[in-house]
């Protein structure tokens, strides 16, 4: 792989708290490796920033390796920028050439407020979890593990749903700012093991309900979520929870927590 | 003061059993008054927090991040360890201890290691049921792999995102308490002081990190489940927020600091390319299940390790170490490699570099699947199709991650790895109820020393850190509290909490005030390269007596010269970083001092004075056979303590994997 180096135009969003008005402001960097990754490059902006005195630009992160979910950048109009399947931290600059422009922006919805620059506060996802996306088992309560066989496909489709990293791309993504791609993820995880089953019906409306609470906008069928959630979260996991959420409702059992 | 490390008396297999049976216990009325400070929501203290809410305990838990499910344990790839002999190839709770004990070099206390092998098998139990999407064979049953300095398959997984599942789990089980109103969750808090009243732990200092005010909690315990400290050498696969700070403000408050030098170098990471690197990758010790190490035999050779035929590569592991090959532990696999680079055979732009390559495993699975799906007579290209195939679902997230770092398809071309930091056995001192020196002051998971002696195997640390959280804390925990029903709680305007907040308010006024020209960030890369250069993969005197005066140096310059742009109210991740790397220039300097006074070679810590002949280390059981405990006793300044490893069941020998 040829390795360059190249200088970059960016426009970064600022914003002083959740209650100032943020805009735009044009940085310059030079020297950029491509084999950096995306968040070096910031580093290197950050690290210039603090050189000249002045305030470097607010982004959270910290595995840096596309599972904590805690990066979350919107680049040139896309959640987690251009790779398929790849979050912000692990883009890396061999994506870009000399004289490029990169416009970067925080997610942007009214369940996530924005906390400073590109920081944004998504505990709305925590209370979504909390209203019931767990299987109530107490410490010291479990039977041995292989009591339970659970279908190899079965166990597979759960992990698949369970790799959700909880980064709140696909709210970034969707116009109306739903978090339903998140939620199903939750959903269809809990409801492929039998471990989940007794709490089931209950466990969708509760959690459909907080959703709704926090300020999520409803789902209707865009799937630019799919596309941009970095960890592959199908569109089918949106399907089951709607079908799961309609046979809650329809036997009636699914009220209280 | 003498350690005391209160390991119940009795024969090995029964302490624990000894000790459930007759600890004090505190009645269900009395919890719902008994607060208690969880700091830190990775495996340990997610699971700590959870299972103390079941309880009826009153529990606050806090992490850095913006959600407790972010916490560094969720980075956690190849998986965890559990003595339950489901492939029945000879494994129990026994032969888990001992090749804990015999993989930490004999550092370990056997009363800890054995415990954490009873309880190892719950801990599979309690996942299963809240969901943890394990591995399962076609049956419906769990799956094994294997892991470094073993010769059992005891390795549950979740694809290479075992920590992930582990701790969504746990985190879980904490939502639900947080729902049920026993746990309050602070996130984006940060722990900066603890507080002490009458010598016992009885609260904390936090930053709310969000808005820059400091704040008091109060607990009747506090427990510090706040990971650990390889960030002190600036790049690791550590996360980049990762610290000591909590458990160094412990340590300055009494808390003595056990084995700070033993350090953990995994031997497979993405290599170092540039001074732009913020951050080393992982790629998990599960690889080594199928993938082999070699470089060519011939120095400086550049062709294209695909053109390397096989008899001309030197599959080095796999000839030193015929009885465990490539799954060698850790500090071993990290000693070879450093050795064939050091000689001129490494690989690579860099030449500090070796290669994990995975064609004979894509063949032989190619082969078995075939077989399979009924198709003996398939093509070598449909064999290694189907093998790739066979890979990826095994390590796929893996070999996405390098490719991603790289640009290099590694099912094509072999990865190039190369050793970095990745884990710390040392940590705060505890004794068996995981309790520090200071009462009432616990630490769980990497935050303490306690399991792992001097090396950790693969898939231990996932073990330990639920462990402790699920099934130790809460019956140690009670027997402190149960002496503690009558103790109200203590209002937060009590002096020891109004001077605690002004000691922080003074350090973060300092910081502030010192406005100098260079980062905090540039002084964090200075300190890591004294680390990694003088107390890292191999240590001697003299690199070890210069680097403590250059750590002292370096922490002069910094209070003299480093600039923290922002406020002090309001969001500044700047001003959180400078409060971490002021605490690693104090603690890098008490590593150095540990690696100094150990004048032995033992796990990850290799002097190169005490080497054998073909460069195995050198124990010295008679000098060393000792936990190296450390007392603060201002700047500089640290008292050793030693407690002594008495093995009762276990022979220590030198350990070979030969
Ligand atoms: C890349 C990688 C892969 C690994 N793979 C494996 C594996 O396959 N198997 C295995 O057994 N081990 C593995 N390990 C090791 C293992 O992941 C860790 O040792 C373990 O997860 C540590 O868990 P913990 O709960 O002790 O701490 P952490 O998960 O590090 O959690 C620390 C918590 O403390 C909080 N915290 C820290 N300081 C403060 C403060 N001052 N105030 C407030 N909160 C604070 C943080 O917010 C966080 O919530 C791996 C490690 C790495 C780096
Ligand atoms: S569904 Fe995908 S995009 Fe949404 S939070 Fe989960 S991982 Fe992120
Ligand atoms: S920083 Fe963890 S996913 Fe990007």
């Amino acid at each position: 792989m040829q390795h360059y180096t190249m200088n970059l135009t960016l426009k970064v969003w600022r914003q002083k708290n959740s209650k100032s008005q943020g805009a735009f402001e044009t940085f310059q960097v030079k020297d950029i490796s491509s084999e950096m990754s995306f968040l070096e490059m910031i580093d290197v902006l950050n690290e210039q920033l603090v050189s000249e005195g002045k305030e470097p630009i607010a982004f959270d992160h910290d595995c840096r390796e596309g599972i904590c979910g805690m990066c979350s950048m919107y680049i040139n109009g896309r959640a987690h920028g251009p790779w398929h399947e790849t979050t912000t931290c692990q883009l890396h600059m061999r994506e870009y050439k000399n004289g490029d422009t990169i416009v970067i922006e925080p997610w942007r919805a009214s369940a996530f407020p924005v906390i400073k620059d590109l920081a944004v506060d998504r505990t709305a996802f925590d209370r979504i979890i909390a209203a019931g996306g767990y299987i109530s088992v107490n410490t010291g309560n479990a039977v041995d593990a292989n009591c339970l066989p659970v279908e190899k496909q079965q166990a597979d489709d759960a992990f698949a749903a369970a790799t959700c990293i909880g980064c709140g791309a696909c709210v970034a993504a969707c116009p109306n700012a739903s978090a339903m791609l998140f939620v199903s993820a939750k959903v269809s995880h809990l409801a492929l093991l039998p471990q989940g089953e007794p709490e089931r019906k209950k466990r969708v409306v509760n959690m459909i309900s907080q959703m709704d609470t926090e300020g999520f906008g409803s789902c209707t069928n865009i799937g630019a979520c799919e596309a941009e959630c970095p960890k592959g979260i199908s569109l089918e996991n949106i399907a089951r929870l709607n079908r799961e959420y309609i046979g809650s409702m329809l036997s009636g059992s699914a009220t209280g927590v | 003061m003498a350690l005391n490390s209160k390991i119940p008396a009795g024969p090995l297999d029964s302490k624990w059993k000894n000790y459930k049976a007759t600890c004090k216990l505190v009645n269900p009325a009395n919890k719902r008054s008994l607060e208690v400070i969880v700091v830190g929501t990775g495996l340990a203290g997610a699971s700590a927090a959870a299972s103390l809410g079941e309880m009826g305990y009153k529990v606050k838990a806090f992490c850095f991040q913006d959600s407790p499910r972010r916490a560094h344990s969720i980075a956690a790839q190849g998986g965890i360890n559990a003595a339950k002999n489901y492939q029945n190839d000879g494994d129990s709770t026994y032969r888990l201890f001992y090749d804990t004990i015999k993989g930490g070099d004999y550092r370990a206390r056997e009363g800890n290691v054995h415990r954490l092998a009873e309880v190892s098998a719950n801990i599979i139990d309690q996942c299963v049921a809240q969901g943890v999407p394990f591995a399962r064979e076609y049956g419906g049953l769990l799956s094994n792999r294997s892991f470094g300095g073993t010769q059992v398959q005891r390795t549950f997984y979740a694809a290479g995102q075992t920590g992930q599942q582990l701790l969504i789990g746990a985190y879980q089980g904490l939502e639900r308490q947080v729902a049920a109103g026993t746990v309050q969750m602070y996130s984006r808090h940060e722990m900066l002081e603890v507080v002490t009243i009458d010598g016992k732990a009885r609260g904390i200092i936090a930053r709310n990190l969000v808005t820059g005010e400091l704040e008091r909690h109060f607990g009747h315990a506090v427990l510090l489940c706040t990971g650990g400290y390889g960030n002190v050498f600036y790049l690791s696969t550590n996360a980049m927020g990762s610290n000591v700070t909590a458990a160094w403000k412990a340590h300055r408050k009494g808390a003595f600091f056990g084995n700070p030098c033993f350090t953990q170098i995994h031997p497979t990471c993405i290599p170092v390319t540039g001074d732009h690197q913020s951050k080393l990758t992982l790629m998990s010790e599960s690889l080594r299940n199928d993938g082999r190490i070699w470089v060519p035999k011939a120095k400086g050779d550049n062709r294209k390790p695909t053109d390397i035929p096989e008899e001309e590569r030197d599959y080095y592991l796999e000839r030193r170490y015929p009885a465990f090959g490539n799954l060698v532990p850790r500090d071993v696999a990290s000693r070879a490699a450093k050795e064939r680079c050091d000689a001129g055979y490494g690989v690579g732009s860099s030449k500090m570099a070796v290669y994990l390559d995975f064609a004979s495993a894509i063949e032989r699975y190619g082969k078995v699947e075939s077989n399979k799906q009924g198709k003996p007579n398939a093509s070598k290209a449909e064999i290694i199709a189907m093998g790739k195939d066979v890979v990826k679902e095994k390590y796929g997230n893996l070999f996405d991650m390098y490719a991603k770092i790289t640009g290099e398809n590694p099912y094509e071309v072999p990865m190039r790895i190369y050793p970095a930091v990745h884990y710390t056995m040392g940590g705060l001192w505890v004794d068996y109820e995981l309790m520090t020196t200071v009462p009432g002051l616990y630490a769980l998971g990497e935050a303490n020393f306690s399991d792992h002696g001097a090396n950790r195997l693969g898939a231990s640390a996932l073990m330990q850190g639920l462990a402790d959280g699920y099934f130790v804390i809460p019956y140690t925990i009670g027997n402190y509290l149960a002496d503690d029903i009558r103790t109200k709680s203590i209002p937060t305007d009590h002096p020891a909490f109004v001077a605690a907040e002004k000691e922080v308010s003074e350090r973060i006024n300092r910081l502030m005030n010192i406005k100098g020209k260079q980062s905090v960030e540039s002084f964090h890369k200075r300190l890591g390269k004294i680390m990694w250069d003088k107390c890292g993969m191999g240590r001697n005197e003299k690199g070890l007596k210069e680097a403590i005066e250059e750590i002292k140096a370096l922490r002069k310059e910094f209070y003299a010269d480093v600039r923290i742009p922002g406020e002090i109210i309001g969001f500044n991740p700047e001003l959180d970083k400078a409060g971490r790397v002021a605490d690693f220039l104090e603690l890098g300097e008490l590593m150095c001092i540990d690696a100094l006074h150990r004048n032995e070679s033992c796990g990850g810590h290799f002097r190169e004075e005490y080497q054998e002949e073909d460069g195995e280390a050198r124990r010295q059981d008679d000098k060393y056979m000792y936990v190296a405990s450390w007392e603060f006793k201002g700047d500089s300044q640290y008292e050793l303590h030693k407690e002594s490893l008495d093995y009762e069941v276990v022979h220590p020998s030198t350990r070979s994997y030969k």
